[in-house]
């Protein structure tokens, strides 16, 4: 027998250790130790958003105004990259070799297996081109995303644009919004938003080691599908804003248009405008900072947000105070030397004469008659005092939506201004100032602002004898559960009897027919405006005019407004009576032709205007 | 007793288990690399290749079991040499793989000698052993048997193999059985231990820690000459290799390999791609659970994360679809396997075959050991594969070529001395 037999034992005993070591390694890694699981999953399962399409955007007859486009975006995954032809593909591409070089190499330090993306935003017909060369480099890969496209280069500042979110913006969300989102910002894209962005789906992927997809995770059970957003009409005619911005071009000012029986926004335009395809693709950014540095701020969206003195084309509405007051009547007269006097004070008149009524008093424009119309609204003895008859007249704009925040569906949309007794107080002292020292307020100019859309929607409070619906530029969203447009079927009404009105859309009437308001005439449609010439103190004043047709049914109301052309009846009228005739005869009559061609080539900008030096 | 019928006496468990670790094996590999996109009888797919090695592997089983055993015992030292002479062949005329040149190419089939060494080096040194006049005692015939060893090893070694020349380090466990003192096994533990403190101690502790125990050991040793040389030889050894460790860790291996040490010490862990295996396959196995996620759907091991997954990391599947009951029962039944070899071995009569079967145990053990150790973190990464189960012709080959000579062997106990 072998005397070394016992050794097995040894041998043996080395084999059970050795296996006892692993079971009791093998329970720590693969029982006790849970955080394997968690770093598997990790591994493995890959989250992937699915991105809805943005919901399309119509004009009132039903075309497509603002649509989604296939553009590429060029992913890199370095650790596939094998030898290429830098040049040929940047020149396929038409970027600089330099600036693509450093990007590739900070894909290669950010990761060697994850997709990073290298160019963005590749145009289809680029995309087309690129695609038959894509077999030379190996280790990139395109990815379609959607953009916005404007079928338009029109109505930009009413659509808006969709900008990567904000840091804040997601923080905002509750984890809706992810970096590198798309959000709307500006106009509807921003109001709508939930209406327009859809909802987004989830896919839980497999992927391996190189971040490849290999199918879909428990049978696709936890996935949930995209839902594309939601289809709207707006209230916009993409005709007559087109034909309105070609009007406007060569000014700086603003056009609102509004259907009075509904508050349907028909136009509504902010020059100098944008082509809104600017700031969709690939250079965007670039396109932003160059609108956002203009002196001229297209950027800015002046119907919403401009705050002008009104001037004469607010008397209409004082003239209604007044009779709802009782402070005047009707026929009340007034002999106009030219000029209004009280004390050492003289407001001037364009016009003088005597004043045989309110008609006559709005068809001429009459400065020194709404003076003193102004001076009897707020000394009213049913007041105790001036500041409660200007709070009081204060409460009869509101009632208009001026001064006040007018409902819309745009962001951003501005108070104008209305002074009242705290701000006077402020200024001068509590019982330390009167009528007098106001008396600017009974033109409509100092303190007093108006936005154009306010002026638009008093025009259309006007023309409809006394209640508006307020304005608004979206008719109908697909999904009819929505009730974002509830609030835009509530009309309001004014709190002045309905016979004051009908004088004063008589007066207006007048203005167009006989008064200030001649040249705004359209053969064969009735017509009630009422210019204006704001005082600037900034330079030449603007050029006001707001005017709806046909009287007797009104079917648009308007709002033009030209910064810095001087009276209301120069570019003001013109301009808003050649849009009205487009939209109820859908052409220019030829004796007018001569007057759209001379606001066409009416370029007040580049000869007549020079922005003032930033400071 | 009828010689001609070869199925007699044959040890029918040891086929079994065989058997069913060849089939884990398929599965496994099946599951880890089957393509789908590809027909499900296609040469290219791994698992079908591996099913060809599994069929031929079968033909030379049978091919052994009807070889007369003397063909094993009588031409042991001419298959080493003809073993030795394919393994330097690989040096001219050999196929480079992942820098390791140590493959044939015939075909579309490859073949590593190097795993047919193993199998050589066992019949060799059990014909050395088992002759009467060898005893491990004298140490003339402890050098012949190491050069018998570790020649093979040092060639395979040139080739870039390093896995494979550790396997070679199993054959101590037989030369320990069949005589070797005990005492330079436990030099080899000591050793071992040395190179890994070195390499996490700064040398002039490690070498005051070394002085102290060397001081200590005064006391409990018999306090005569000898005594005092064997610890001051002992201390100076230590202490020498001690301090040429780093020289040979830093200049004579690999960076991978130091790497790879570097990462199983904990030294190295923000180095990706070092640690990137070991963790891989850590996660894969750790994914697994207690009752693991069923057969097929071990996503990790099925989508590559873990590298070599069908080869080197092949346990990560098991570990990944079985869970921990899974690859406790694979554990205990390689165990058991061991075991079972052992016992086999030591019922031979003849000197040759029980030497030769604790050389199988050894080999297989010492891949056991290292592949199991290295994907879950207890060995560094040294690829071998896991025998029967890792996908690959050669190592299927020769593992069987090694377990059915013992079969053989076995088979013929009662029949003739040897």
């Amino acid at each position: 027998m072998d005397t070394l037999a016992s050794r097995r034992r040894v041998v043996q005993m080395v084999f059970i250790i050795i296996s006892v070591i692993f079971i009791l390694r093998l329970l720590f890694i693969q029982v006790l130790n849970k955080s394997y699981q968690q770093l598997a999953n990790n591994n493995v399962l890959r989250k992937v958003t699915l991105y809805p399409s943005r919901g399309l955007i119509y004009d009132r007859n039903g075309k497509l105004i603002l649509f989604n486009q296939a553009e590429y975006d060029l992913l890199v995954i370095p650790g596939q990259l094998k030898k290429f032809d830098t040049t040929n593909l940047c020149l396929t591409l038409g970027i600089e070799t330099a600036s693509f070089k450093k990007d590739l190499l900070k894909a290669y330090t950010y990761s060697r297996f994850k997709p990073t993306v290298i160019v963005k935003g590749i145009q289809p017909e680029l995309y087309a081109q690129l695609q038959e060369d894509m077999f030379m480099y190996p280790g990139f890969y395109t990815e379609v995303r959607t953009v916005r496209t404007y079928p338009f280069p029109a109505a930009a500042h009413v659509l808006g644009y969709i900008s990567e979110v904000t840091p804040k913006q997601i923080e905002k969300s509750n984890g809706y919004y992810q970096q590198g989102d798309y959000i709307g910002t500006g106009g509807l894209e921003q109001y709508y938003e939930k209406v327009l962005r859809g909802k987004k789906g989830v896919k839980y992927v497999l992927v391996d080691v190189h971040n490849r997809e290999q199918g879909s995770f428990n049978d696709g059970a936890l996935d949930t599908l995209a839902i594309p957003g939601t289809n709207m009409y707006t209230t916009l005619d993409i005709d007559l804003q087109r034909y309105g911005e070609k009007l406007m071009q060569g000014k700086v000012g603003s056009v609102v248009a509004i259907e009075p029986s509904t508050g349907e926004v028909l136009a509504m335009i902010s020059s100098p405008s944008y082509d809104p395809r600017l700031l969709t693709g690939r250079d965007r950014g670039k396109n932003f900072s160059k609108l956002y540095a203009d002196s001229l701020k297209p950027l800015f969206v002046r119907p919403l947000k401009a705050s002008y003195p009104p001037g004469s084309i607010y008397k209409p509405l004082l003239g209604l105070i007044g009779m709802q007051d009782e402070a005047i009547f009707s026929n009340t007269t007034y002999s106009c030397p030219g000029a209004y006097y009280v004390g050492s004070l003289r407001v001037g008149c364009h016009h003088s004469g005597f004043v045989n009524n309110i008609i006559e008093a709005i068809q001429h424009s009459c400065n020194a008659y709404f003076c003193m119309t102004f001076r009897r609204v707020v000394d009213n003895n049913k007041y105790k005092t001036v500041a409660q008859g200007l709070d009081s007249w204060k409460s009869y704009l509101a009632s208009f939506g001026i001064g006040v925040k007018m409902e819309t569906d745009l962001p951003g949309v501005g108070y104008g201004f209305i002074p009242g007794s705290d701000y006077y107080n402020k200024i001068y002292g509590v019982g330390r100032w009167n009528s007098v020292t106001i008396i600017s307020l009974g033109i409509g100019q100092g303190e007093i602002g108006f936005t154009p859309l306010q002026m638009a929607n008093e025009m259309a409070t006007i023309s409809n004898h006394g209640f508006f619906y307020s304005p608004h530029l979206v008719k109908k969203v697909d999904d009819d559960t929505s009730t974002v447009l509830k609030k835009f079927k509530e009309k309001k009404i004014i709190p002045i009897e309905k016979k004051w009105f009908d004088l004063t859309v008589e007066a207006m009437k007048e203005v167009v027919e006989a008064g200030t308001g001649r040249i705004a005439q359209i053969p064969g449609t009735t017509m009630g405006g009422k210019t204006g010439t704001a005082q600037n103190p900034h330079g030449k004043d603007h050029s006001l005019f707001i005017c709806f047709a046909p009287v007797e049914n009104p079917k648009i109301a308007i709002a033009v407004i030209v910064e810095n052309a001087g009276f209301g009846a120069t570019y003001g009228a013109p301009i808003a009576s050649l849009m009205i005739e487009k939209y109820l005869n859908d052409s220019i009559s030829t004796p007018r032709k001569y007057l759209e061609q001379r606001m066409f080539d009416a370029d007040l900008i580049h000869n007549k205007f020079q922005p003032a030096p930033e400071h | 007793m009828d010689k001609r019928k070869t199925t007699n006496n044959l040890d029918w468990g040891i086929i079994l288990l065989y058997s069913v670790f060849v089939a884990i094996g398929l599965l496994v590999v099946y599951a880890s690399s089957h393509d789908d996109t590809k027909p499900f009888f296609d040469y290219r797919q791994l698992y079908i290749r591996q099913l060809i090695w599994v069929g031929t592997s079968a033909i030379l089983a049978i091919f052994i079991l009807v070889t007369d055993n003397k063909f094993y015992t009588s031409f042991a030292y001419i298959i080493y040499a003809a073993v030795i002479l394919l393994v330097v062949g690989v040096f001219f005329f050999g196929h480079e793989v992942n820098g390791n040149k140590n493959w044939f190419e015939i075909g579309s089939f490859q073949l590593q000698p190097s795993e047919f060494a193993k199998f050589s080096v066992a019949l060799a040194l059990a014909k050395f052993l088992s002759n009467q006049n060898i005893n491990l005692k004298y140490n003339n015939h402890k050098m012949m048997a190491l050069a018998l060893i570790f020649f093979p090893a040092l060639l395979i070694q040139l080739q870039g193999d390093t896995g494979s020349t550790l396997v070679f380090l199993g054959f101590f466990l037989v030369l320990y059985r069949f005589g070797l003192p005990g005492e330079i096994l436990l030099l080899g533990v000591g050793v071992l231990a040395l190179s890994v403190l070195s390499l996490v101690i700064d040398k002039f502790i490690l070498i005051g820690i070394l002085f102290f125990l060397a001081g200590a050991s005064l006391y409990f040793i018999k306090r005569n000459r000898a005594g005092y040389f064997v610890i001051a030889g002992l201390f100076i050894g230590a202490s020498l290799y001690v301090t040429t460790t780093n020289y040979v860790f830093n200049n004579v291996l690999k960076l991978h390999q130091q790497q790879r040490i570097k990462v199983l010490l904990g030294q190295e862990v923000n180095v990706k791609d070092a640690d990137y295996n070991v963790r891989q396959s850590k996660i894969a196995i750790g994914s697994g659970g207690f009752l693991g996620k069923g057969p097929l759907h071990g996503t990790l091991t099925k989508y590559n994360f873990v590298p070599e997954q069908h080869t080197d990391f092949i346990f990560c599947t098991i570990g990944e679809e079985y869970g921990f009951w899974g690859t406790t029962l694979f554990v205990s039944l390689f165990l058991f396997f061991l075991t079972r070899i052992l016992t086999l071995a030591e019922r031979q009569r003849s000197k040759f075959s029980r030497i030769y079967a604790y050389g199988v145990a050894s080999i297989l053990f010492f891949h056991f050991l290292i592949n199991i150790g290295m994907t879950i973190g207890l060995a560094p990464v040294i690829g071998i594969p896991l025998p029967f189960i890792s996908y690959g012709g050669s190592s299927l080959w020769s593992f069987t070529i090694l377990l059915f000579v013992l079969i053989k062997l076995d088979a013929d106990r009662l029949a003739v001395l040897r």
